[in-house]
């Protein structure tokens, strides 16, 4: 498997990185791990007439505070995530960035990357959900920022417009009476989530839920927020019954994928198995209980 | 025949420094296989999964058939070939040969480098760290238990073995 022919450049600026996608009008792709990027190229379900690899722009490789938000520079892996002492204090980003891939591709992969390409089998898109994600981007007009709500757009893209470049994400950090957590069953050689579910529960001081946010990868075309999960918790005392009847909203709407791993009634079945494993791991995280056998 | 839209390259591969013209379309695992005559590194799924082209690039295991050798341009490189010192196999080899760590070895290369990364950063691992650290290397034959007590070997034996010791 080779792929098509295409140029490579490798820009030492954001700027410059625009101007080349500029100068090859929407046929060029920006490489940074590879992770999403290499694989396409290679079935050639993508045939880019150039790759701009961004690796070698600098400061671009952070992650850092900033007004209680988590900032991820495009070119940070997973593995660097794992490591990093604020990434272990968020349940789900935490819980994704361990698990996601396997070894070397945590070594290579980056969050940003998988962003961008908007696998709907990826488990990034669970968690950007999850954190309600703000994704930054730079383009021949300047910055602009975009929520998570309107970033996945479709199968395999994102709101990132052919010109622009994801120069960072920024992700709710929040952890005051706040746990998260991510559940996700795999296809064991590939890793990629049959489902995968992102959940964070923010209780107010009376221990009704302040904030419930999921996302789901891996059941639809594209990833989505649960948005009848969210309502039915709002406002709720998250006890068993009350995750579980929220849990079976998980798929609400939702034009469940089948294929040879899954078919519709069994990959539904798991959505709504690990919503609520997801959201009790959650729970325990916000009430700082040990989170429950599953 | 002159390559169309080549770029040259120079990077460090097992300790030597290498310049090389490649195509951006050429992957690192045939730019070792093909170009640097290193088929040690196996081409095995081509898809990311099985683990077979497994190489250090700056220390940390990679998919050498998931980066192209462009990417690799001012990197370092360590293979399957650059692990002995001489005739002196790294631990981990050892390990495979005294506990059967390998059966058909097409594995093998991508399994030795998967575990010497992790040995580097956590010479004591648990077993189930080390099953954590192959899960990204595919075995058909062993069922991983002799992959495990191989890797299990080499972190208890960080100097390797005298030879006698492995012969008996």
């Amino acid at each position: 498997m080779i792929p098509a022919e295409f140029e490579y450049h490798a820009p030492t600026s954001v700027q410059e990185a625009i101007g080349l996608l500029q100068q090859y009008d929407g046929d060029a792709k920006i490489l940074a791990g590879g992770h999403s990027l290499l694989p396409l190229l290679k079935l050639r379900f993508l045939q880019p007439a150039a790759l701009i690899d961004i690796a070698r722009i600098p400061n671009l490789d952070y992650i850092r505070m900033e007004d209680g938000k988590l900032a991820v520079g495009a070119l940070v892996t997973y593995n660097e995530l794992e490591r990093n002492e604020a990434v272990q204090r968020i349940g789900v980003l935490y819980d994704v960035v361990k698990q996601v891939g396997d070894v070397q591709i945590r070594n290579r992969g980056t969050l940003c990357g998988s962003l961008a390409h908007a696998d709907p089998a990826g488990d990034p898109p669970a968690l950007a959900y999850a954190l309600d994600a703000e994704f930054q981007m730079q383009g021949p007009n300047g910055a602009r920022t975009v929520g998570v709500d309107d970033w996945f757009v479709d199968t395999l893209q994102s709101a990132l417009e052919p010109d622009e470049v994801l120069t960072e994400v920024r992700l709710n950090a929040t952890t005051e009476r706040t746990g998260s957590a991510y559940r996700t069953f795999e296809q064991p050689a590939s890793h990629y989530a049959l489902v995968g579910v992102a959940a964070l529960l923010t209780l107010a001081a009376d221990g009704t839920v302040a904030r419930c946010r999921v996302g789901v990868t891996g059941v639809g075309p594209v990833a989505y927020r649960a948005a009848d999960m969210e309502a039915a918790l709002q406002g709720k005392r998250p006890d068993e019954a009350a995750i579980r009847d929220a849990a079976e909203q998980v798929v609400n709407g939702v034009d469940v994928l089948a294929d040879l791993h899954a078919s519709v009634p069994y990959r539904s079945h798991l959505a709504k198995v690990y919503a609520r494993r997801a959201l009790a791991a959650a729970l325990a995280r916000a009430t700082g209980q040990p989170e429950p056998a599953e | 025949m002159p390559m169309p839209n080549a770029h040259q390259i120079t990077l460090t591969v097992n300790g030597e420094s290498v310049t090389r013209e490649v195509e951006p379309r050429q992957l690192l695992v045939y730019f070792l296989r093909d170009q640097l005559g290193l088929t040690g590194t196996h081409v095995g799924c081509d898809t990311t999964q099985c683990g077979a082209c497994t190489i250090h690039l700056n220390g940390k295991a990679v998919k050498s058939c998931t980066i192209l050798a462009v990417q690799a341009d001012g990197q370092q490189i360590t293979t399957i070939e650059g692990i002995a010192k001489g005739d002196q196999l790294d631990p981990v080899q050892e390990g495979f040969r005294v506990k059967h760590g390998l059966q058909c070895g097409y594995c093998t290369p991508g399994m030795i480098m998967s575990a010497t990364a992790l040995l580097a950063e956590n010479p004591h691992p648990s077993e189930a760290d080390i099953r954590h650290a192959i899960d990204g290397n595919l075995c058909r034959c062993t069922g991983y238990h002799g992959i495990v007590e191989a890797i299990k070997w080499a972190a208890e034996h960080p100097e390797g073995a005298p030879r006698a010791e492995v012969a008996s």
